[in-house]
């Protein structure tokens, strides 16, 4: 009897399924749980109230990002409210035995960025946490999702969560990106061709020669993005660039558990004549630097572009328009030249290395524009040295912008570091949606090469003029 | 037992026609810093039902008094963005237990049920007709009835099916949840971790 070629997500799917009900979601076992102060709280209450304890809890791993400060986190954290979500990560780990990562660990950071850079992160395996983002650590040829706070309860107690099987989709990117063209751009434009509900109910694989030449990091943040067109997660099949990122870091396979582990990693990738629910498929040549005018991130549009009319953008006329009036922009109007107030550079989206490299090489030798506040918030203590080591904080010292510290900073403005109202930011993040980084806050999104050149010019502008 | 127990509901609603309705507004990322459970419902839409000196917006509807009920009638793609399940809580806790939309986001739409409130999707035609009978008449009742899936608009007596799958349905009547489902079968799953490679 011959098989039915099987997608990478069916094949890691299927072999986590402890039990499928009928009529009903699967019992999907999980093999490794990110937590946060912010969603976990009232997780670890539940199992008290119940009197139930966590099932594995070397298999859960914390760090504190949410909500922290970016600046002087050697000092007590100012706001009570997030000191206590602080202190309960801290009791509620050290009561079960959880591996912590606080605040001023030397591990600490945004928890999509240190799972992968301490080797916690995996392909083949199942990996959830009560964040959205979790889809980031598809990249690695995992099944990765966000879950809520009931969903964090079911997977410390038992280590599964109850999940009806997404549909299927594949998005394929052919053909070679053009000079200034981010992995950012690259989602940012499938998003915008997609909406932001355009992937709801599937869970996607990428595939093309795009994402095959493209590091882990630019994969990271084409799969973080993932959840910002709905879907469930996105996935990329392992080869020699995911191995060769894996290995050596701190929590890996080593010696003959690495060799076992990569013969069956190398099994990870979708058969030949395997079927999907849907399929797109995309020109790599089509892509231009992206930046969005509206409040969801399926609002973006080429940077040369003129923002479209409601009808040529689709969906509701009254909700295109509400977003608009949100912005304060019109129809037909360019963004080139829009004014910037602040700029951000950060996030699990864009918070790693190769970002803050990006971000160097468009600001070297110029300076930040006057009226521009700049965040440059790293996503780990680890990306934090890389910048220092490599010199990078030497140039953007010299152009006169100051680093941060690490967290999620102003991405959903948890902390301090929120955009004031009416203002308008150019964002490496994730969202644009209305007060997300701060009440009356209005974000566009953007690649760390395009929120450079705004950084340094004040105003929307085609970074491809400065590189 | 998880929950109250969800059969049929008979109610007035709220309508909210506004698309992409996202987590962000129903309950802003400020408002996520408590380690508890409670009084979530007071910042429900906190930036669209108040100004910044905290006194209402009276175009808002919620601060608009001839609507009330137990069910929230939303725009397509409800419920996007983080997967904060304070979204579903707020929404509970404000005294909802039924959200209609012609499409919900995927994670919102589990918390929901993992708490309680019963999501039903509807056609984009239904939706339109829920609106116009609950803009004639505010006082327009809609029936919830989860045994037979079905959701009417008792004045016209239209009505549709709706779905969910068998599991969560036997769930929302009798008020379990899947912890109590999860902690029966952990013997199955300790066989299954021993075998893990991970």
């Amino acid at each position: 009897m011959s098989q039915i070629p099987a997608t990478l997500f069916d094949k890691v799917w299927d072999s986590h399924a402890v039990r499928k009900i009928e009529d009903g979601p699967d019992v999907l076992f999980i093999d490794r749980h990110f937590i946060h102060e912010v969603t976990s709280p009232v997780a670890f209450l539940g199992l008290e109230n119940r009197g139930l304890s966590v099932m594995f809890p070397e298999k859960t791993f914390a760090t504190a990002d949410h909500n922290t400060p970016t600046i002087n986190q050697h000092l007590p954290v100012q706001d009570p409210l997030s000191a206590n979500q602080l202190k309960a990560l801290e009791s509620n780990t050290a009561k079960y035995g959880i591996s912590h990562w606080g605040l001023g660990n030397p591990r600490n950071g945004i928890v999509h960025v240190v799972g992968p850079e301490n080797g916690i992160t995996l392909p083949g395996m199942t990996i959830v946490c009560g964040d959205s983002h979790t889809s980031t650590h598809g990249a690695f040829g995992a099944i990765a999702f966000g879950i809520g706070t009931s969903e964090v309860e079911m997977v410390l107690s038992s280590q599964c969560i109850m999940q009806q099987k997404p549909k299927k989709m594949r998005i394929t990117v052919t053909g070679t990106t053009g000079k200034g063209i981010t992995p950012k751009d690259v989602t940012l434009y499938i998003i915008s061709q997609l909406t932001a509900a355009g992937a709801t109910g599937y869970f996607v694989e990428y595939a093309g020669e795009v994402f095959e030449q493209m590091s882990m990091e630019g994969r990271m943040t084409v799969c973080n993005m993932s959840i910002e067109m709905g879907a469930r997660g996105g996935i990329i099949a392992p080869d020699e660039t995911t191995f060769a990122y894996i290995k050596g870091r701190e929590k890996a396979p080593q010696g003959a558990a690495w060799d076992n582990a990569l013969a069956y990693w190398k099994t990870l990738k979708t058969e030949e004549g395997a079927t999907f629910d849907k399929e797109y498929t995309f020109n790599a040549a089509d892509i231009e630097p992206m930046i969005t005018y509206g409040t969801n991130p399926g609002m973006g549009m080429g940077i040369t572009q003129r923002i479209p009319v409601a009808q040529e953008a689709g969906g509701s006329a009254a909700s295109y328009e509400k977003s608009l009036q949100y912005m304060g922009f019109q129809e037909q109007e360019p963004m080139l030249g829009k004014k910037v107030d602040y700029v951000f550079i950060g996030s699990c989206t864009n918070g790693r290395i190769e970002d803050f490299r990006a971000f160097a090489s468009v600001v070297k030798g110029r300076k930040k524009a006057d009226g521009v506040t700049a965040w440059i918030v790293p996503g780990s203590h680890i990306v934090e040295q890389q910048i220092r080591e490599e010199g990078i904080l030497d140039i953007l010292t010299a152009a006169g912008f100051e680093l941060r510290q690490p967290g999620c900073s102003a991405c959903l403005a948890m902390n301090d570091d929120k955009v004031p109202a009416g203002k308008y930011a150019v964002s490496t993040s994730n969202r644009n949606f209305e007060g997300r980084q701060g009440p009356g806050s209005r974000t566009m999104l953007a690649s760390p090469l395009v929120a450079a050149a705004a950084a340094v010019t004040g105003v929307v502008t085609d970074p491809r003029e400065l590189i | 037992m998880a929950y109250d127990k969800f059969t049929v509901l008979k109610s007035t609603a709220v309508p909210m026609p506004i698309e992409n309705v996202d987590t962000d507004q129903i309950i802003p990322a400020r408002f996520l810093k408590a380690t508890e459970r409670k009084g979530f419902g007071d910042n429900l839409f906190r930036d669209w039902r108040y100004n910044a000196d905290g006194s209402p917006k009276n175009d808002f509807v919620l601060n608009n008094p001839i609507y009330s009920g137990k069910i929230l009638v939303g725009g397509k793609n409800f419920g996007s963005g983080s997967s904060r399940e304070h979204a579903a809580w707020a929404i509970y806790d404000y005294g909802f237990r039924c959200v209609v939309s012609s499409f919900f986001a995927d994670i919102f739409k589990n918390n929901a049920l993992n708490i309680g409130i019963l999501p039903v999707q509807v056609s984009p035609e239904f939706l339109h007709k829920i609106f116009t009978a609950i803009e004639s008449d505010p006082k327009a009742a809609l029936v919830v009835d989860l045994p037979a899936q079905t959701i009417t608009i008792s004045a016209t007596g239209e009505s549709e099916t709706f779905d969910i799958n068998s599991y969560k349905k036997h769930n929302m009547t009798n008020g379990y949840d899947d912890i109590d489902y999860l902690q029966a079968m952990k013997e199955d799953i300790k066989t299954f971790a021993a075998k893990s490679m991970y």
